[in-house]
């Protein structure tokens, strides 16, 4: 799993809107392939860190490498590409597009990308059932349960064959049964096809799929505290 | 106490030799803890005396396997008494946890280290259970799941109590 250089090391990470703190340097590193587990309790700089890695929030101060590219020195437009073609994403919730039918959803990253609209709605076909939505794709996202909602972010977030996708409590607004279903087919699905995933999660439960889990408390990794 | 129920709800499906009835247990029950044939027979041999299991045949040669049991009126009564009786919930683990998180704070020992070593341990034994969940048959599934739900509690409390040492200690030192 490891060996080599990490996918996307963060590195002396600082952020904070106004007075606040939200990264107090926090130091993360990412190997390709690897499902790694950020936990912490809410108001620790899981989500902060998530945006900053992904290029959506320039940190105040550290560095964001991808690839052994500086992802915090990108130009908007290198970065807005970088999230297009190598980082997937799952939210909590409201990441689907209401208007749009499940199989177009599935199918934006590709239609973003350039690729053809039949051939883009063809790919997304042959990615519902991966997900267990066989027959969903004229649903509107409106009509889904939430189980469903995040399976389909999840096909949607690795269509365009993303090295990395980045989960932002992806079960959070899911019962014990739906988070379990969605975290197997996530963990499962991205194992299958070689991408890493860094999920941040508050729950034991889903941190659990994790290879590997670090804790954040207060904008920092905290390490546990030694036994004398 | 559970085995016997068990044992008799076995027996209530079907009339069964011991040896039957240890298999059945530990296919349907025993994922983690199979019985041994000698707590069988004990069990057995106890129900019997309590009228709740009787000896539905005995064929012919050797060994304690020639017996056939089969369930009593008594013990299917007692087996519905049982299943339709609310159990205590028994928190266990959690008071080792507290009696190490008090007696460490009364000693002037580290309880947050103790707390967080903790928490990796549980964090640890959840992953393999869920790796274990995964491929596993449904019934196997939801007895893990019940393990999982029970650490993922005592996870909430380590959290808590976690937040709460500076006030306890406070307290303790008064």
């Amino acid at each position: 799993m490891s060996g080599g250089t990490p996918l996307l090391t963060g590195r002396g990470l600082h952020k904070r809107f106004g007075p606040t703190p939200a990264l107090r340097g926090m130091d993360l590193h990412v190997d390709a392939g690897e499902v790694l587990a950020v936990m912490g309790p809410s108001g620790s700089g899981k989500s902060t860190l998530l945006h900053c890695l992904a290029g959506i929030l320039t940190p105040d101060a550290g560095e964001v490498t991808f690839d052994g590219r500086r992802v915090d020195q990108l130009p908007d437009r290198e970065r807005s590409r970088l999230r297009r073609t190598e980082l997937g994403f799952v939210f909590q919730f409201g990441q689907l597009v209401p208007e749009l039918p499940v199989l177009e959803n599935v199918a934006l990253p590709l239609l973003l990308a350039g690729r053809g609209r039949r051939a883009a709605v063809a790919t997304a076909f042959e990615w519902l059932p991966r997900l267990g939505l066989d027959g969903l794709g004229q649903r509107l996202p409106g009509e889904l349960s939430g189980g469903q909602g995040q399976r389909v972010a999840i096909a949607r977030a690795l269509i365009a064959g993303p090295r990395l996708v980045l989960a932002d409590e992806p079960t959070g607004s899911l019962d014990s049964v739906a988070a379990d279903d969605v975290m197997e087919l996530l963990v499962t699905t991205a194992r299958a096809e070689h991408v890493g995933v860094v999920m941040v999660t508050h729950e034991p439960r889903v941190a659990a799929y994790a290879d590997r889990r670090v804790t954040v408390r207060d904008g920092r990794v905290v390490q546990p505290a030694a036994v004398p | 106490m559970t085995i016997s129920y068990a044992l008799l709800g076995l027996l209530e499906e079907a009339d069964r030799h011991g040896y039957d009835l240890k298999q059945s247990y530990d296919r349907r029950f025993g994922a983690i803890r199979p019985l041994r044939f000698g707590q069988v027979y004990r069990t057995l041999a106890q129900l019997q005396r309590d009228g709740l299991v009787a000896i539905a045949g005995v064929e012919a040669g050797a060994g304690p396997d020639r017996k056939r049991y089969s369930i009593t009126a008594e013990g299917v009564t007692d087996l519905e008494r049982w299943l339709s009786e609310p159990e205590d919930p028994q928190p266990q683990l959690q008071t080792v946890l507290f009696t190490k998180v008090m007696l460490a704070l009364q000693s002037g020992r580290p309880a947050e280290a103790f707390l967080d070593h903790q928490r990796e341990r549980h964090l640890a034994v959840m992953r393999e259970l869920t790796m274990a969940r995964r491929g596993a048959s449904q019934s196997d599934s939801m007895l893990i799941d019940y393990q999982l739900f029970h650490i993922e509690a005592d996870l909430r409390w380590i959290d808590h109590a976690a937040r709460r040492l500076g006030t306890l200690a406070a307290e303790l030192r008064r």
